[in-house]
């Protein structure tokens, strides 16, 4: 660990350096809800491709969030929050999908 | 670059408070799949409003007629502006010794989030009255209100949660138990703002759009 | 004020007894009766404790402990009495359906659905839960060397909503009626329009209580298991049942919301006139049995798991050999849990999705069948030249292993949905969900309790009545359910209150007498316990090792200390207790002792368990006061709780080392019984090296391992 190497004088650096990280956050956060909002305000997007455009924005976003409001990142010692992040999105996956599948596979025949 | 590894998710307190540094790892590993749980709830409600939104429209109306996108975009802006602020809080928290500065920034996301409940209820208000859409109308109202009601409830009893830690900030002073429920505090109210991107993404934007 | 702002729904009609006055008959009789047993039992209990003055113990020792021991213990005792009543439940439905031949039998159609309802209800959510969560709550802390849970107060609090829930639906049986709905509640007949009375209402908040505290139980177990493993214990080197604990943490973390969600929603659309499963105005209950199973077949695993590494446990220590295939094993487990997920759909493959649906799902079932091949045959290969003991958890390992491949046989049938269209909702597929739970879990927990009994006791359990349960369980299961797999293939429906076929007669009748026998068993078990309470001191194992066990619980004294390890122990292995007794390590005195932080005890968790009851008890009835009070003071008690500051004493570390220097020298002063002489009384715990386990000589695995 590197923690010894910080001396009194780091903890203003650091302390900048993580402020800009929650504004670059914030920026981009508010560049992609623009975005999102102003294609539908525009009429720029409809039906599924509307789906797929908002939805890989909201993904961006959500990818935003984690890494800078969150701090989770790639490094060695998140792996068990990484892990546990990415076996819950498979989860909310088999859950949302599934659901969506089954349900819509019966209204299909039920029509 | 050699800055510490961080142990956990959210802002680590490692530079300025080891003693609580080092307690923090067990309990926030604890919150983290507390939310993780709790995704999985918001997750079934989504996958149950994605049905209900297009199949269970009955005689009701439909989303694109009673949705009122400036008001979500306002809803938007006021939940991550607050997400930004409670960011703030932390970092007082963290670096200064003053406790001023962590309530007043406190203060500001507490604001902040009833400013979105108020919206939110405000919207209920709106399409009560002009559209008569009351949870009790169809399934897909249903489905809407209960999905957006869980996600205001969260808010507000983080904005109770809030309210309690700060008298707790300003009776006990930021001992290492108040410091790790702020950071705990910081994940719900961050992860509810991802709850809703997905919100207004998929009920208000997608609802308009399609 | 009038009486409905005070009492809401409830009146004097609401009491069961009323009904037995008021509208005589055979089937108000038995729910008179069932009404007085638990009234006089409640009484009976108050008196005892009275009498015998326990009621300041009670709370001091039990009720506001935070120990995770004692909280297992208390989850178990829970387990017990449900299960004694829904095994009775259990008795009474087959007599009816005995009796039931071309007549009405003796209970009203109501009532036999209310105790299948019942049955199954408490079956799953206050037998099968409580009774796993109490075993991992006892024994995983143990096993990777830790002094309790990672929250030791939020265990408490999932052990009271177990129990409020468990005692509302005790209450059903004095008050009201319980639903009719079965044990999965599908809506639109749960709905308001076909369900009006109470019934659902108790179903939809019992079974939500107990769903909030399995949640928090596995949050609980998972933090416990990636943070408070002790020095040196790697994932890998964790005992198999620990590795379960964890597949089934994670299961019970990401599984039970669903549930909730699906009872939040009935409970909406039955108080608030919402419509997300009502017959119009776009409900659509398919979404109901859809959230149901999302959850379901998870917890079907959530149950499952701990047998399988209670199995793992009792196999290695009874055969005196390393587990066989370890790592395969812990692969199984996970990919059990991941798969688990996977297949929800298989539950409703006739609710009219397009056949590609059903058979993606019918294959993803059929995979999870594979890597539990795996485990069978580990078993098998661990027992495979090993010295095996036929004691009674391996009688009933045995036994699981023969009943669960035929288990699993059927589950394959039903896994092809053309199949399932021809037996589903038949007693084929209740002969095929016995089959698993009955010798897998249940019997699997029975198992637990003869392994475990003395470390939490300090006394082995009887052993002759022991054998005597397990030759009435088995065959008892044997013939209260193979018979039903005839009929459900001849036709005969589930939930059946009387019927006409003639030829189902004699099948029923033997069903009757594997029922009889299962209740002889379980009477003979509580005589067991009865018989070894009595006979303690000739059972008595202080020393703590009376199986010549493999891990770490089984190196410290039983019944253990309230800190567990007097010093947290190191390992660098698996089978850590088994190595340092091979290396003459084991009963050393450690270089020095330090003061423990334990936690205090705390009466938060009592009273978040008693306002929860009055919470959903006043939902069930509409007492909306109650609803308010009772909701902000559960919510005060937490508030108010985090205002505390000091949540732990110290315990000196000279308190431990005397008490840990006398245990450790009574066990080197006593000398070890070899495994012949296990079930004498000359067993005080100490285990003798086994001839096959002396340096040197090599031992049957390791010829095994070298072999393949």
């Amino acid at each position: 660990m590197n923690l010894k190497t910080v001396s009194n004088s780091a903890p203003p650096a650091e302390s900048r350096h993580e402020q800009r990280n929650y504004c670059i956050g914030l920026c981009l956060a508010l560049v992609l809800t623009l975005i999102a909002f102003g294609l539908v305000w525009l009429k720029m997007v409809s039906g599924t491709q509307a789906l797929a455009v908002l939805g890989v924005l909201a993904l961006v976003q959500v990818v935003v969030h984690l890494r800078f409001f969150l701090h989770i990142d790639l490094g060695k010692s998140h792996r068990d929050d990484l892990m546990l992040i990415l076996f819950t999105s498979l989860i909310l996956l088999l859950i949302v999908l599934g659901t969506i599948w089954i349900l819509w596979d019966q209204h299909a025949r039920m029509m | 670059m050699n800055a510490p590894q961080p142990l956990h998710p959210g802002v680590n307190l490692d530079v300025t408070d080891r003693k609580s540094h080092e307690k923090a790892s067990e309990v926030i590993f604890g919150f983290w799949i507390f939310l993780m749980s709790d995704l999985v709830l918001f997750a079934a409600l989504f996958a149950t409003y994605a049905a209900m939104s297009t199949q269970g429209i009955a005689q009701g109306p439909t989303p694109s007629e009673v949705f009122d996108l400036g008001s979500a975009f306002i809803e938007t802006l006021l939940l991550l502006l607050s997400s930004f602020t409670f960011g703030f809080a932390i970092l007082a928290m963290k670096y200064s010794t003053s406790r001023l500065r962590l309530l007043a920034w406190l203060g500001v996301t507490a604001l902040l989030g009833a400013a979105f409940v108020a919206f939110e209820l405000h919207d209920y208000y709106v399409m009560i009255v002009n559209n008569d859409a009351w949870p009790q109308t169809s399934g897909f109202l249903s489905a809407y209100y209960l999905l957006t009601g869980t996600h205001a409830v969260h808010v507000s009893a983080g904005i109770l949660w809030m309210i309690v830690l700060a008298v707790q900030v300003m009776t006990l002073g930021p001992n290492p138990l108040v410091k790790l429920r702020l950071l705990r505090l910081a994940l719900f109210w961050h992860m509810l703002d991802i709850v809703w991107v997905g919100i207004f993404t998929f009920v208000y934007l997608f609802g308009v759009a399609a | 004020m009038s009486w409905e702002t005070i009492f809401g729904q409830l009146g004097w009609d609401s009491l069961v007894f009323t009904g037995a006055i008021k509208h005589p008959s055979a089937s108000e009789f038995v729910a008179f009766g069932a009404g007085s047993i638990v009234v006089l039992g409640a009484v009976a209990v108050v008196v005892l404790l009275t009498v015998m003055r326990w009621w300041g113990p009670l709370w001091r020792d039990w009720l506001t402990s935070v120990d995770h021991k004692k909280i297992g213990i208390m989850y178990i005792v829970i387990a017990l009495v449900m299960f004694l009543r829904a095994l009775i439940e259990a008795g009474v439905m087959r007599s009816q359906q005995l009796a039931a031949y071309d007549s009405a039998g003796y209970l009203s159609a109501d009532h036999f659905g209310q105790l299948f309802t019942t049955h199954g209800t408490i079956m799953i959510f206050f037998v099968a839960m409580p009774f796993i969560t109490g075993l991992m709550n006892y024994v995983m802390p143990l096993q990777i060397g830790a002094r309790d849970v990672s929250f030791p107060l939020l265990n408490a609090i999932s052990l009271m909503l177990t129990a409020a829930g468990a005692g509302l639906i005790m209450v059903s049986l004095v008050v009201g009626e319980f639903s009719t709905g079965g044990w999965s509640g599908y809506p639109p007949f749960t709905g308001i329009e076909f369900s009006p009375g109470e019934g659902v209402d108790y179903w939809i908040w019992s079974v939500t209580l107990a769903s909030i505290g399995s949640t928090l139980t596995g949050l609980n177990f998972a933090v416990t298991l990636y943070k408070k493993r002790c020095p040196g214990m790697d994932m890998f080197r964790m005992p198999l049942f620990c590795w379960t604990t964890l597949c089934t943490s994670i299961l019970m973390i990401f599984a039970m919301a669903p549930l909730t969600v699906a009872t939040i929603m009935l409970a909406l659309d039955r108080y608030a006139g919402f419509h997300f499963f009502t017959n119009g105005d776009g409900g659509n209950m398919m979404n109901f049995a859809n959230l149901f199973w999302l959850f379901g077949h998870p917890e079907v695993y959530i149950l499952l798991l701990p047998a399988l590494g209670v199995w793992s446990e009792v196999v290695s220590t009874f055969v005196g050999k390393r587990i066989y295939g370890y790592t395969s094993l812990v692969y199984a487990t996970m990919c059990i849990a991941v798969l688990s997920f996977g297949v929800w759909l298989h539950h409703f493959f006739t609710m009219g999705q397009s056949a590609n649906v059903n058979a993606i799902f019918g294959i993803a079932t059929m995979i999870i069948g594979i890597p539990t091949g795996v485990k069978v045959y580990d078993w098998i290969l661990t027992m495979f030249r090993g010295r095996i003991r036929i004691t009674t958890p391996m009688l009933f390992h045995i036994n699981f292993l023969l009943t669960f491949v035929l288990g699993g046989m059927t589950g394959i049938l039903l896994a092809n949905p053309t199949v399932d269209f021809q037996v589903h909702n038949s007693l084929f597929l209740i002969a095929h969900f016995h089959n698993m739970i009955i010798p897998g879990v249940l019997f699997g927990m029975f198992a637990a309790v003869q392994y475990w009994f003395p470390k939490a006791f300090g006394f082995r359990l009887h052993e002759g009545w022991g054998k005597a349960a397990f030759w009435s369980l088995a065959p008892g299961f044997l013939l209260a359910f193979f018979p039903l797999y005839w009929l459900g293939m001849n036709g005969a429906p589930r939930r059946t209150v009387m019927w006409a076929d003639p030829a189902f007669y004699p099948w029923l009748a033997l069903a009757m007498l594997g029922a009889v026998l299962l209740l002889v068993g379980t009477v003979f078990l509580l005589v067991q316990i009865g018989v070894s309470i009595r006979q303690r001191r000739q059972l008595a194992v202080p020393l703590g090792d009376p199986w010549d066990g493999r891990s770490l619980e089984w190196s410290i004294p039983s019944p253990p200390p309230a800190w567990n390890f007097a010093v947290v122990p190191q390992v660098d292995g698996r089978d850590a207790f088994t190595e340092a007794k091979k290396n003459g390590q084991a009963y050393r005195s450690p270089a020095a002792y330090s003061d423990i932080e334990m936690p205090c005890n705390s009466m938060v968790a009592p009273l978040i368990g008693i306002f929860t009851f009055t919470l959903s008890f006043a939902l069930v009835w509409h007492i909306w006061w109650l609803v308010v009070v009772s909701f902000i003071v559960v919510w005060g008690v937490v508030i108010a709780r985090s205002f505390v500051a000091q949540t732990n004493e110290i315990i000196p570390a000279s308190r431990i080392e005397a008490e840990h220097e006398a245990f450790l020298a009574a066990a080197r002063a006593t000398p070890g019984v070899t495994r012949d002489l296990e079930m004498s009384p000359q067993n005080r715990g100490k285990a003798a090296p086994d001839r096959l386990g002396q340096p040197g000589q090599k031992r049957p695995d390791d010829v095994l391992e070298s072999a393949i």
